[in-house]
C-alpha cells in the first residue's frame, strides 16, 4: 500500500521538476517578458528645514496568457485581487498628517500624486459590465479591509462611496470612489504593504524604514497602485504593474546652536541617512532590477544659491576651492553621485533642477551607503505651486444649518505666468472640482454662489459644466462634480453652498459622536497644467521607473481639508432617562384611556349615593378591617342601613382605632429612632 | 340634613388635593415662598466639589515639558515690547509680533477689522450675530489689527482647533499686557516643537484699542461669517493702502511669510484668554482669576474650569479665585445664619455621623459672596471678558486673569512666566487629549468657589418653591371672586329658579376677560417702552438722568394715552355692583401672567428669573388695594399696608438698583443715572436681561400699583 502513494509522490515531483525547468527555459527564451522589480528612494529638501523622503518600489509582471499564472517576484495577493474583481485601476493610499500646499509645493509630480488626504483614500476602475461594478467594490473593500488590516470595508456601504463621472479623473466610466478621513495608519498597515515586495523589508532601500523614524514624521503617506492593461479592449496588453510608494517628510534633528549669519538666517540643518532613519542602506535588494537613490535639489535652490555665491565672490574671491561635481558649491555631498540628470529648462522656471542619482549596487552590508548632504551657505527657497491655492472651511455657527466655502486663492508662483498672459482677452482658467457630502449634511445646491474678486457671479459664467447627484437619506451621499472657468487675473475666488444638518437615529452615530461628522477632502484639479517633469535623459536605455513616473503628464491636483461638522447627538449617557419618560407617558395614557374606557357614568352615580348615604369613606372601612385582623377577630362588615347612628357609632370607633393605631405607629419610630441614634 | 343636601360627586384625590392647596393658598405661599429663600441662602451648603467628568482629559498627567530655555526667550519678548517706543500707531507692536510668530515657525497672518459697536436691533433681537451690517462712515485710523498665528499639528488632521487669546492695547502696551503675550509666545514656541499635538493652535495676539470683546468678535465673525463680496471689503482694502507701513516680511529661518489671507485651522474646541493683572493690588502669592460668563448667563463646560483649577492648585501652585461680592463678606446677618447652618450642621453630625450637613462660617460666607456675584453676572448677561464672544459659536472660552506679586526681582518674571507658561501648556495638553467637544459635564451651574458649584437640579428647587404659590394664589383668588359673585347672587336672588341663575353665573364667570384686557394693554405698553430707549438714545448731548427722566416721562404719557384710547372699559366694570371683587380679578390675571413669564425666562436666562423671583413674587403676593386696608384699622391690615409700600418701593427698578448698589458699594457713590447707564449698557450688549426688566417686571410693577390705588 505504501508503495504506489511514494511513487506518486515521485510523479509528482519529476513533474514539478519539469514544469520549473519549462519555466526557466520559456523565460530564458523571452528576455523582455520577464517580472519585474525595482526599488528607487527620492530624497528632497524642503524650504521649511524637512525632507522629503519617497520610496518608490515598482513590480511587473507580463500578462498571463504569454506568462503563465505562476509568479516569482509579483504578490500572489495582488494577482489574485486583479482576476477576481477585473481591476483596471486601483488605488489605495493611507495618510497621516496634511501635505503643506505652500510650503512643500503643489505643483512637482510628488506631490500631485503622492500628496493624499488624510486617512484611506481608495479608488478603483473595474473592467465589469456596469451592473456588477458596485458588486465588485464591496467585495474588493473587503478583501483589502482584510489584507491591511484597516476598516476599509466601511467603504462597503452605499453611503460611503461614489461614483464620479469625470471628477476625479478624464474618462472615468466604472469608477467607485471612497474615503475614510478618520482612520488612523500604524503600523499594523505598512507590515502588510512590506509583505508584497520581494525583500520585505530585510535588504534593499526598504531597509531604511526604522518604524519609529518614519512614523515620527510630519507627512505618512503609504500608496498602493495597481494599473492592469489585461481587459483592455484596446488590445494593448502590457500585464499587470503595482507601484507601492511610501512619501514622509522628516525634520532632520539640529544641533543645538545652529550658526546664525550676519543677514540673520540660518544654516539649513545637514542631514544624512543614518540621521534621517537612524539606518543605513547595506546594498540592493538582490531581487531587484535596479535600485537607486536619488537627491532632487529644486531649481530655485540652485538659482539661490547661484545667486550667493556671486555675491560671495564679489567680496571673497581667494575661497575658489571647488568641491562636488556640479558647479554649485553651497553645500556638499558625503557620497559622490553616480549620475547627475539635469531637468530640461521648462518656460516659467528661471532654473532647471538637479537629480543626483547613486546605485545601490556598489553598496554591500560590509560598505553600506550613508549618504549626507551638508549645507555650506544659508539658503531660503519656495517650491513650485499650484496656479491657485484651495482651502475649504465651514461657515456660520449653531447646529441647525451652516455653509461650505471653498475659497481659491493665487499663490505667488502663479502671478508671474498670469501677467505674462493678461494681454490676452479670452485666457482663463479651468479649475476642477470634485467633493462628496455625507448624506446628514443635506447641502442644498441651488444655493451655489460663486464669488469671483469679491463680485458676485451668475452661476453660468462661471461655471461651465456641472454634475450634481444629491443625497439621499441614508442611501447615498451628495456629489458635486464642477468646471470652473475663471479669469487668468483673478485675485480671490470662491464657492458657496449652504446646508442643513440632519438627525440621525439614535443607532446610526459612531463612537465618540460629539467630536462631529467629517466632510471628506475635496479634490481640485486644475487639467490645464501638467505636473511632469522632463529630464535630460542620455542614451542609456534602462530608464528607472520613478523617472518615468516623474515624467509622465498628469494633471496638477490638490485636496482640501477634511471638514468636522458638529451635529446635534443625543446624550447617550442618560438612556434611562428616555427609558423613564416613556414608560411614564405611556403608563398616564393606558391608565386614563382604561380608566375612561372602564367608566360607566349611571353606575356610578348609583355607587356614589350609596356611598353617601353611607357616609363611610373607604380608610376607615380598611382601617377597621385592619384592627379586626390584629385582634383576631372575625370582621363584620358594617350594615348597609342608612340609619345615620349606625353610621356615626362606626365612624366614632373607626377615629378611636385610628387614634390608638396612631399611639401605635408613634411609638414604633420612636423606637427605631432611638435603635438608630445608639446604635446606627 | 343628608337627602336635604344635594348630592355632590366626590372629585378623585389629585383634584382634592389641589382644592385643598388652593384654600390654603395664603399658609402654602407663606411657607413656599420662607422656603424659596431658604433654599437659596441654603445653595452654598449643598454646593458639591468639582471632578472632572470627562475621562479624555486627564489633566497633569505628564510633566510640563516648558523649559527655561522657552521662558528666558519669552523674556527677551517681553523685554522688547517694552523697549518699543509708544508710537501712538499700532503697526509697530503687531509687526514685532507677527515677526516673532514667524521665527517660530508658525504661519502668521493679519487680520483688518473695524470695530462693530454694540447696537441694539430691536428687530434682531434674538437673531445670530450677524455680518451684514457694517457701518459705512468709518474712518481709516479706526482700523485695528489682530495678529494670528497658527501652529499645524504635524500628524493631527486639522480639523480642530484650540485658541490662545492674548488681548493687547497696540497703541500703549501695558506692563501686564507685555507678560500675557511672553507666557503666550513661551507656549507657543515649545507647541512648535511637541510631538503631541493633535489639533491646531491659534494664536490671535487681539488688538484691544477699540475694546477686547470688539477685536476677539471682529476676528470670530470673519472665521465663521466671512464676507466674500460687498461694500466692507472694499472699504478695508481702501483703508489698509493708506496705512501699509508695515511690510510683509519673510522669515529668512523657514521662508515662510506674514500674508494678508485670512487663515483658518478647524472647528474651535476651546478657547483660553490669557490676561496678566497689571500689580495694582497686593497679592502675597501668584494668584488666577478665572472669568467664565458669556452672554446671557452663557457658561462654559464645567469641566474647562475644573481642569485650569486643577492645574494651577495642584500643578503651579496658584491661588485660584473666582468673583466675588466683597462687601458681603462682613455683613452681619450672613454670619448669624452662617452660625445657624453651622450649629445644625453639628447637631446632624452628632445624630449621624454620616450626615454631612453644615460647613464653618468662614466657609459659607466666601460661598454666598462668590455665589451672589455667580448669579449676578450670570442675570446680567453681559460676558464678563473676551471670552464672551466665542460662547456665542458654541465654543467653550473662559478668561484667566493672573496677578503676579508685585516685585521688581528679574528672576521673579521668569519664574512668573514659567508658572503662567505651565499652566496654558497644561490646559492645552488636556484639551488636545481631548477626542469629542465638550459634552460631559454642566453646562448649567452656579460656582461657589472654585473647586465647588451647585448644579441646575439644585438651583431649581428654589426658584421652584418662589414660583409655586403663583398659581395657587391666582387660582384661589378667582375661585374666591367667583364664589363672591355667586353667593352674592343668591342673596339678591334666593326665589329665582336655577334656569335663571345660570346665564348670570356663566355671564359673571366672563369678568376676568376685562381684567385679562387691563393685563394685555399694560404688557403692550411694556413693549412700548422697551423699545424707546432706542430712540432716546439717538438724541445727542443728553446726561443719564436726563435720559431716563425722558424715559419715565414718555412712558407715563404712552400709559395714559393708552388707558384712554383702548382702556375706557376699566372704568365701565367699576361702576357695576361687582367692582369690589374686580382687583381681585385683576389681581390674579397679574399674578398669572407674572407666573408664565418667570418660567419663561428662566429657561432663557435662570438667574435672571430667580432675581427677579425675588423681587416680584411677594410684591405680587402682597398686592391688595390700600384703601381696602385703611378701611378695617386694624394692626394687620396697615402692617399689610405698610409691607405693600414698601415692597411697591423697592420694586420699581431704579429703586431696586440703587437700593442694591447701595447695600454693596455705599450710598455715597449712588447716582439715578446709573440706573440708565446700567440699563443702556444691557441693552447694547443684546442682553436678555433688558426685556425682561422692561416686558416683565415694570408691568407686574405697575399693576401692582395700580391694584394699591384701587378704589374699593
Amino acid at each position: 500500500m505504501a508503495l504506489p502513494r511514494s511513487m506518486i509522490f515521485l510523479l509528482l515531483f519529476l513533474l514539478l521538476l519539469f514544469v520549473l525547468c519549462f519555466a526557466s527555459e520559456s523565460i530564458g527564451y523571452e528576455p523582455q517578458e520577464e517580472e519585474e522589480f525595482s526599488e528607487e528612494l527620492l530624497l528632497k529638501p524642503l524650504p521649511d528645514r524637512k525632507v522629503l523622503a519617497h520610496f518608490h518600489f515598482q513590480t511587473r509582471v507580463p500578462p498571463t496568457e504569454t506568462y503563465g499564472p505562476h509568479h516569482r517576484l509579483f504578490p500572489k495577493a495582488i494577482y489574485q485581487l486583479v482576476q477576481k474583481f477585473q481591476i483596471r485601476e486601483m488605488e489605495l493610499s493611507f495618510t497621516q498628517g496634511r501635505w503643506n500646499y505652500e510650503r512643500w509645493g503643489g505643483y512637482d509630480p510628488i506631490s500631485s500624486n503622492n500628496a493624499k488626504p488624510p486617512g484611506v483614500e481608495l479608488w478603483a476602475v473595474f473592467d465589469v459590465p456596469q451592473d456588477q461594478v458596485d458588486a465588485s467594490w464591496k467585495n474588493l473593500s473587503h478583501t483589502l479591509s482584510g489584507m491591511f488590516c484597516a476598516s476599509i470595508n466601511f467603504l462597503e456601504s452605499s453611503t460611503a462611496y461614489s461614483a464620479p463621472d469625470w471628477g476625479v479623473r478624464q474618462f472615468s466610466s466604472n469608477m467607485r470612489y471612497g474615503t475614510l478621513p478618520r482612520e488612523a495608519v500604524c503600523t499594523e498597515n505598512l507590515t502588510p504593504w512590506l509583505k508584497l515586495l520581494p525583500c520585505r523589508d530585510k535588504a534593499g532601500l526598504s531597509m531604511l524604514m526604522d518604524r519609529p523614524s518614519i512614523y515620527r514624521g510630519f507627512y505618512h503617506s503609504q500608496r498602493l497602485r495597481l494599473t492592469s492593461t489585461k481587459f483592455d479592449s484596446t488590445g494593448l496588453n502590457k500585464g499587470i504593474e503595482l507601484e507601492q510608494t511610501l512619501t514622509i517628510v522628516l525634520q532632520p534633528s539640529t544641533p543645538g546652536n545652529s550658526m546664525a549669519y550676519s543677514s540673520g538666517s540660518i544654516l539649513q540643518p545637514s542631514w544624512s541617512l543614518s540621521s534621517l532613519f537612524g539606518r543605513k542602506v547595506g546594498g540592493k535588494c538582490v531581487l531587484a532590477k535596479s535600485s537607486n537613490v536619488y537627491l532632487q535639489l529644486e531649481g530655485s535652490v540652485i538659482s539661490e544659491l547661484n545667486n550667493l555665491q556671486k555675491e560671495n565672490e564679489s567680496y571673497d574671491t581667494d575661497n575658489l576651492a571647488f568641491e562636488g561635481s556640479s558647479s554649485v558649491r553651497g553645500f556638499e555631498l558625503s557620497v559622490s553621485p553616480d549620475r547627475v540628470i539635469k531637468e530640461l529648462s521648462s518656460l516659467g522656471k528661471e532654473h532647471p533642477s538637479i537629480l543626483y542619482e547613486f546605485l545601490m549596487e556598489n553598496y554591500t552590508d560590509s560598505k553600506p551607503f550613508d549618504f549626507g548632504l551638508t549645507w555650506k551657505l544659508p539658503v531660503v527657497w519656495s517650491c513650485p505651486q499650484a496656479p491657485l491655492h484651495a482651502s475649504r472651511f465651514l461657515m456660520g455657527s449653531g447646529n441647525e444649518r451652516g455653509a461650505i466655502a471653498i475659497s481659491l486663492k493665487p499663490t505667488k508662483q502663479n502671478e508671474g505666468f498670469q501677467t505674462a498672459d493678461i494681454n490676452e482677452d479670452m485666457c482663463s482658467l479651468q479649475v476642477d472640482v470634485f467633493q462628496v457630502v455625507p448624506w446628514y449634511v443635506k447641502v442644498y445646491y441651488h444655493t451655489l454662489q460663486v464669488f469671483v474678486d469679491g463680485q458676485a457671479q451668475s452661476v453660468a459664467d462661471v461655471i461651465k459644466k456641472m454634475r450634481v447627484s444629491p443625497s439621499e437619506d441614508k442611501v447615498s451621499p451628495g456629489v458635486m462634480e464642477m468646471v470652473l472657468k475663471l479669469p487668468c487675473g483673478v485675485k480671490s475666488a470662491a464657492l458657496t453652498l449652504e446646508f442643513d444638518k440632519g438627525f440621525l437615529h439614535i443607532d446610526e452615530y459612531p463612537p465618540d459622536a460629539n467630536q462631529g461628522f467629517d466632510i471628506p477632502s475635496a479634490v481640485v484639479s486644475f487639467p490645464e497644467f501638467q505636473a511632469s517633469a522632463n529630464f535630460l535623459e542620455d542614451a542609456s536605455s534602462n530608464k528607472s521607473p520613478l523617472l518615468c513616473k516623474l515624467q509622465e503628464k498628469s494633471p496638477v491636483l490638490s485636496y482640501t481639508e477634511v471638514l468636522l461638522v458638529p451635529l446635534t447627538t443625543p446624550d447617550f449617557s442618560m438612556p434611562y432617562n428616555v427609558i423613564t419618560i416613556t414608560c411614564t407617558v405611556f403608563a398616564l395614557y393606558f391608565g386614563s384611556m382604561l380608566n375612561v374606557l372602564r367608566r360607566r357614568a349611571a353606575e356610578e352615580e348609583r355607587l356614589l349615593k350609596r356611598k353617601a348615604a353611607k357616609k363611610n369613606g373607604r380608610f376607615p372601612l380598611l382601617l377597621s378591617k385592619l384592627y379586626a385582623k390584629l385582634r383576631g377577630r372575625q370582621w363584620e362588615p358594617p350594615q348597609s342601613s342608612s340609619s345615620s347612628s349606625q353610621s356615626s357609632s362606626s365612624s366614632s370607633s373607626s377615629s378611636l382605632v385610628s387614634s390608638k393605631l396612631l399611639i401605635k405607629v408613634v411609638l414604633v419610630a420612636g423606637v427605631a429612632a432611638g435603635w438608630q441614634y445608639y446604635f446606627g | 340634613m343628608v337627602e336635604s343636601e344635594p348630592l355632590k360627586p366626590k372629585p378623585r384625590p389629585i383634584v382634592r388635593i389641589g382644592i385643598f392647596l388652593i384654600s390654603h393658598s395664603l399658609l402654602v405661599s407663606v411657607v413656599c415662598c420662607t422656603a424659596g429663600v431658604l433654599a437659596l441662602l441654603l445653595l452654598p451648603v449643598l454646593a458639591k466639589n468639582t471632578y472632572i467628568s470627562e475621562n479624555a482629559l486627564v489633566p497633569g498627567s505628564s510633566h510640563p515639558m516648558l523649559t527655561s530655555q522657552d521662558v528666558s526667550e519669552a523674556n527677551k519678548f517681553v523685554r522688547e515690547i517694552n523697549n518699543l517706543k509708544p508710537t501712538g500707531t499700532s503697526i509697530g507692536i503687531s509687526g514685532l509680533i507677527a515677526q516673532h510668530m514667524v521665527d517660530l515657525g508658525a504661519e502668521v497672518c493679519y487680520h483688518k477689522f473695524h470695530p462693530q459697536l454694540n447696537k441694539f436691533h430691536p428687530l434682531q433681537f434674538f437673531s445670530g450675530p450677524d455680518s451684514g451690517i457694517i457701518q459705512e462712515n468709518c474712518s481709516c485710523s479706526s482700523y485695528g489689527i489682530n495678529t494670528v498665528g497658527i501652529i499645524r499639528a504635524p500628524r493631527g488632521d486639522g480639523k480642530e482647533a484650540i485658541v490662545l487669546v492674548t488681548p493687547y492695547n497696540s497703541v500703549n502696551v501695558s506692563p501686564g499686557e507685555a507678560l500675557s503675550l511672553g507666557i503666550a509666545s513661551s507656549v507657543f514656541s515649545l507647541l512648535t516643537r511637541v510631538t503631541w499635538l493633535a489639533k491646531d493652535i491659534i494664536w490671535l495676539a487681539a488688538d484691544s484699542q477699540h475694546g477686547e470683546y470688539a477685536s476677539v468678535a471682529a476676528w470670530l465673525r470673519d472665521y465663521h461669517t466671512p464676507l466674500f463680496g460687498g461694500l466692507a471689503k472694499l472699504n478695508a482694502e481702501m483703508c489698509h493702502e493708506s496705512i501699509m507701513l508695515y511690510e510683509l516680511k519673510k522669515s529668512l529661518v523657514t521662508g515662510a511669510e506674514v500674508s494678508d489671507v485670512f487663515r483658518r485651522a478647524g472647528t474651535m474646541a476651546a478657547a483660553l484668554v490669557i490676561k496678566v493683572a497689571n500689580g495694582n493690588e497686593e497679592v502675597e502669592k501668584d494668584t488666577l482669576s478665572i472669568y467664565a460668563e458669556a452672554s446671557n448667563g452663557q457658561m462654559p463646560n464645567l469641566d474647562l474650569i475644573n481642569v485650569v483649577n486643577y492645574l494651577a492648585v495642584h500643578g503651579q501652585g496658584l491661588r485660584v479665585k473666582v468673583e466675588k461680592f466683597s462687601s458681603l463678606l462682613d455683613s452681619k446677618w450672613l454670619r448669624v445664619l452662617g452660625e445657624t447652618f453651622e450649629s445644625l450642621g453639628k447637631v446632624a453630625r452628632s445624630l449621624n455621623p454620616q450626615w454631612k450637613f453644615g460647613m464653618p462660617v468662614a466657609d459659607y460666607i466666601e460661598g454666598t459672596a462668590t455665589l451672589a456675584s455667580s448669579l449676578y453676572h450670570q442675570a446680567l448677561g453681559v460676558p464678563t471678558g473676551p471670552h464672551g464672544a466665542f460662547r456665542d459659536y458654541q465654543v467653550d472660552a473662559i478668561t484667566l486673569e493672573i496677578a503676579p506679586i508685585v516685585s521688581s526681582n528679574k528672576g521673579r518674571q521668569n519664574e512668573f512666566l514659567l508658572r503662567g507658561g505651565r499652566l496654558v501648556e497644561g490646559v492645552l495638553r488636556s484639551v488636545n487629549n481631548l477626542l469629542e467637544k465638550f459634552h460631559q459635564s454642566f453646562f448649567l451651574y452656579l460656582l461657589t468657589s472654585p473647586s465647588k458649584f451647585v448644579s441646575v437640579g439644585v438651583y431649581m428647587i428654589a426658584f421652584a418653591l418662589l414660583v409655586a404659590p403663583l398659581p395657587l394664589a391666582a387660582a384661589s383668588l378667582y375661585s374666591d371672586a367667583n364664589k363672591v359673585d355667586s353667593s352674592s347672587e343668591k342673596d339678591t336672588f334666593t326665589s329665582s329658579s336655577a334656569s335663571v341663575n345660570i346665564p348670570a353665573i356663566t355671564f359673571k364667570s366672563w369678568n376676568w376677560l376685562h381684567a385679562a384686557k387691563a393685563v394685555f394693554i399694560v404688557h403692550i405698553w411694556s413693549v412700548i417702552i422697551t423699545l424707546l430707549p432706542y430712540f432716546i438714545g439717538q438724541i445727542p448731548n443728553c446726561t443719564p438722568t436726563n435720559s431716563l427722566l425722558i424715559w419715565v416721562l414718555l412712558s407715563v404719557f404712552c400709559l395714559l394715552a393708552l388707558r384712554m384710547t383702548l382702556g375706557s372699559s376699566f372704568s365701565i366694570i367699576s361702576v357695576s355692583q361687582l367692582q369690589k371683587k374686580e382687583w381681585a380679578l385683576l389681581k390674579s390675571v397679574t399674578i398669572s401672567a407674572a407666573f408664565v413669564s418667570l418660567c419663561l425666562m428662566s429657561v432663557i436666562n435662570f438667574a435672571t428669573a430667580e432675581i427677579g423671583a425675588l423681587l416680584i413674587v411677594p410684591m405680587c403676593l402682597m398686592a391688595t388695594p390700600l384703601r381696602f386696608e385703611l378701611k378695617a384699622r386694624s394692626l394687620r391690615s396697615i402692617t399689610r399696608a405698610a409691607c405693600n409700600l414698601v415692597l411697591a418701593f423697592i420694586g420699581f427698578p431704579p429703586n431696586a438698583y440703587v437700593i442694591s448698589k447701595g447695600l454693596f458699594e455705599g450710598f455715597g457713590s449712588v447716582n439715578v443715572g446709573d440706573f440708565w447707564n446700567w440699563l443702556d449698557s444691557l441693552r447694547a450688549w443684546n442682553s436678555a436681561t433688558y426685556l425682561y426688566v422692561c416686558m416683565v417686571h415694570i408691568p407686574c410693577w405697575v399693576l401692582c400699583v395700580y391694584i394699591l390705588l384701587h378704589h374699593c
